[in-house]
């Protein structure tokens, strides 16, 4: 059983396996008090669950720039942003030209990936001129510069501090409202193995491994004669377009966008899910971002609860801070988890097996500068 | 010309807070190799519990305000040095997670600041003097940024000269030049690291309750707004070289001022700026150190 579970059979079991699960929740009943707001076939909970998705699908996205190439990135939410906005302002733009709904759905679909891929390949091609810290600054800079740009209402399309809403008459019916949540939940459970597997995909390529040994010894990839450049840049803007269509399930989820999506902040998010997931397993950024956002919606919840309220202020404001405790949490798992939840999760079950200790995942060692 | 002039002091006193946040980023980074996140923490606590103390020795008075500056200071060097001490110095020599332990501390701490002092800014009270101008070749210049520039002239003396003429100034400058170098002499640097951490949080303190004085107000989100631009600054400059943090603050900031006014892209011409550098003299202006 042990040797079917590792193998390429087993694994692929065990992936369609979870798919499948999580694809018929929304017919279930399944209550988890504590963890859910309610049973699994309501609007709320699924809802919930299909942004913890998305969350997860960036965060894979994220994954490869930071866990496969090793490149430390402070940019990340630009594209998410570009993804959301991209959509929306695309299919207000196109919807008074009197195309039928559905070519102005998919026109705006495409042109948002364009956007998304130019925008990567353009930040990823200056950026990548430097490494290192370096590189997490201009990375910074410029998602700093489209937030500047987004919250100010440029051209009178980003709506500034409002947001922009989805235009709804040209969105596919099936998509709209909270009567079709279900069918919102699975576009995102879709989203994201259609990400997953983009990422195994990426991995499992020849530019993959150039990119991996590039993270490992630089040098000695370019005596090789191949171009960390490159490879490096193709990463950065397949990572951009995959955020990009996280961004856009989120656009249609939500219904709306705003500046939130495109700051610093949520890019260290980002970066706390994938750390705390696990860096350098794709599982690590799935998890990450399912239990983040978990965690993120019941401590608010938590801190409204009367018991907390009731706590003098030394307890109750740390308490009712969920981003205090997320934080430290954060900390927590980077001194003293290193592997994060999944590389707990390998850690045990390799003691288990009585197999080699654990080693710490090489990623992290080797981003450094 | 008289607007000129006022754009350029009005400049160099933001120039004063960025170098007060950056020179400590800079030291940190340059000795270190760590890129300290929770600086922008540093400055906020100092900020609120300077204003708390502040206000009941005297509101709106010199004294509260001396008193309050004092206090940020005493601060901001505790919070830091206890930081280096608990959460960087177990993860010797690991760089990335380092940073990361910063960050998760600086999303944390403005959490909790949020927490205790509430979302909104508050507007807080000063001398007189600071809410009036002096009158320079015709421009009307507010008279708290003489205060600002007055304070980071003394802090960049304060650091110049310990730097200079003490032993641990020797190890710090060996350290940031050539850390296995001095390591291999038998010096312990890391007494030296928790020193810098604490040098740098004193003066990212006093820049906090100065951001204070400049802004009027106390907020939360003070620390991180202005930690950004102090990225910005320290990268320009040169990691780890204090006169090319303070070159580079008082470029950035009178870059932005002047963008703002004609036009109003400021955080753009910063960013453009940064680019730049980076694209022509990836090192920084002043930058040598390599990690």
């Amino acid at each position: 059983m042990r040797t079917f579970l590792h193998s390429r059979w087993g694994k692929l079991a065990i992936g369609a396996g979870v798919v499948a699960i999580a694809a018929i929740l929304p017919l279930l009943d399944i209550r988890i008090p504590g963890v859910l707001p309610g049973p699994t076939y309501t609007p709320g909970t699924l809802s919930m669950l299909a942004y913890a998705m998305l969350i997860a699908a960036l965060a894979l996205s994220y994954h490869l720039i930071f866990g496969v190439a090793g490149m430390l990135s402070f940019g990340h939410a630009m594209f998410f942003a570009a993804g959301a906005y991209g959509l929306g302002i695309l299919l207000s733009l196109l919807a008074p030209t009197g195309m039928p709904p559905e070519a102005v759905f998919l026109l705006a679909i495409a042109l948002t990936l364009v956007l998304a891929l130019v925008l990567g390949g353009l930040v990823g091609a200056l950026a990548l001129r430097v490494t290192g810290i370096s590189f997490a600054m201009v990375t910074l800079a410029f998602a700093q510069a489209a937030n500047v740009l987004i919250r100010r209402n440029t051209a009178g399309l980003t709506g500034g501090e409002e947001g922009v809403r989805i235009e709804t008459d040209v969105v596919p019916e099936l998509l709209v409202g909270v009567v079709n949540t279900r069918n919102l939940y699975w576009l995102a459970l879709g989203i994201l193995v259609l990400v997953y597997l983009a990422c195994l995909w990426l991995e499992r390529s020849r530019l993959g491994h150039v990119v991996a040994a590039a993270r490992e010894n630089e040098l000695r990839v370019t005596v090789l004669g191949l171009r960390p450049y490159r490879v490096r840049l193709f990463v950065f803007a397949a990572a951009a377009v995959l955020g990009a269509i996280a961004g856009m399930g989120f656009m249609l989820l939500q219904s709306s966008a705003t500046p939130r999506i495109s700051t610093a902040d949520f890019t260290l998010t980002l970066l706390v899910i994938v750390v705390l997931g696990g860096v350098g397993y794709r599982w690590g950024a799935i998890v990450g971002g399912i239990v983040y956002t978990l965690l993120d919606q019941r401590l608010a919840d938590l801190a409204s609860a009367a018991w907390i309220q009731g706590l003098p202020d030394v307890l109750r404001i740390p308490l009712s801070e969920p981003l205090f405790l997320l934080g430290m949490l954060f900390v927590l798992v980077v001194m003293f988890a290193p592997g994060g939840i999944v590389g707990l999760a390998h850690r045990v079950s390799r003691r288990r097996g009585g197999a080699r200790d654990a080693t710490r995942p090489e990623a992290l060692q080797d981003v450094e500068a | 010309m008289s607007i000129l002039v006022l754009l350029l002091i009005t400049g160099v006193g933001l120039g004063a807070l960025y170098f007060l946040v950056a020179s400590g980023l800079s030291l940190i980074y340059g000795l270190m190799g760590v890129l300290n996140f929770a600086h922008g923490s540093f400055l906020t606590l100092a900020g609120f519990i300077g204003w708390e103390v502040g206000r009941r020795v005297g509101d709106g008075t010199w004294g509260g305000l001396l008193v309050g500056m004092l206090v940020g200071v005493v601060v901001g060097a505790l919070v830091a040095a206890l930081t280096e001490l608990v959460f960087i110095r177990p993860l010797y020599e690991r760089h990335i997670e380092q940073v990361l332990v910063t960050v998760g501390l600086g999303l944390a701490s403005v959490a909790l600041f949020e927490g205790i002092w509430g979302t909104d800014p508050i507007q807080i009270r000063l001398p007189a003097w600071l809410g009036e101008t002096t009158d320079v070749l015709g421009a009307n210049i507010p008279n708290d940024r003489w205060l600002l520039i007055g304070c980071a002239i003394l802090v960049l003396a304060l650091i110049v000269l310990f730097l200079q003429r003490t032993s641990y100034g020797l190890v710090i400058r060996a350290g940031v030049e050539n850390r296995t170098m001095v390591t291999a002499l038998g010096i312990d640097v890391r007494r030296a690291f928790t020193i810098v951490f604490a040098i740098g949080g004193a003066a990212a303190g006093l820049g906090g309750v100065l951001a204070s004085v400049y802004y009027g107000q106390v907020s939360a989100h003070q620390g991180t707004s202005l930690l950004i631009f102090a990225f910005i600054v320290t990268v320009i400059g040169g990691l780890g070289s204090l006169t090319g943090a303070a070159i580079a603050s008082v470029l950035v900031a009178v870059i932005q001022q002047l963008a703002n006014f004609y036009g109003g892209w400021g955080d753009f011409a910063v960013v453009l700026a940064l680019a730049l550098v980076l694209l022509f003299r990836p090192t920084g202006l002043m930058g040598k150190v390599k990690h």
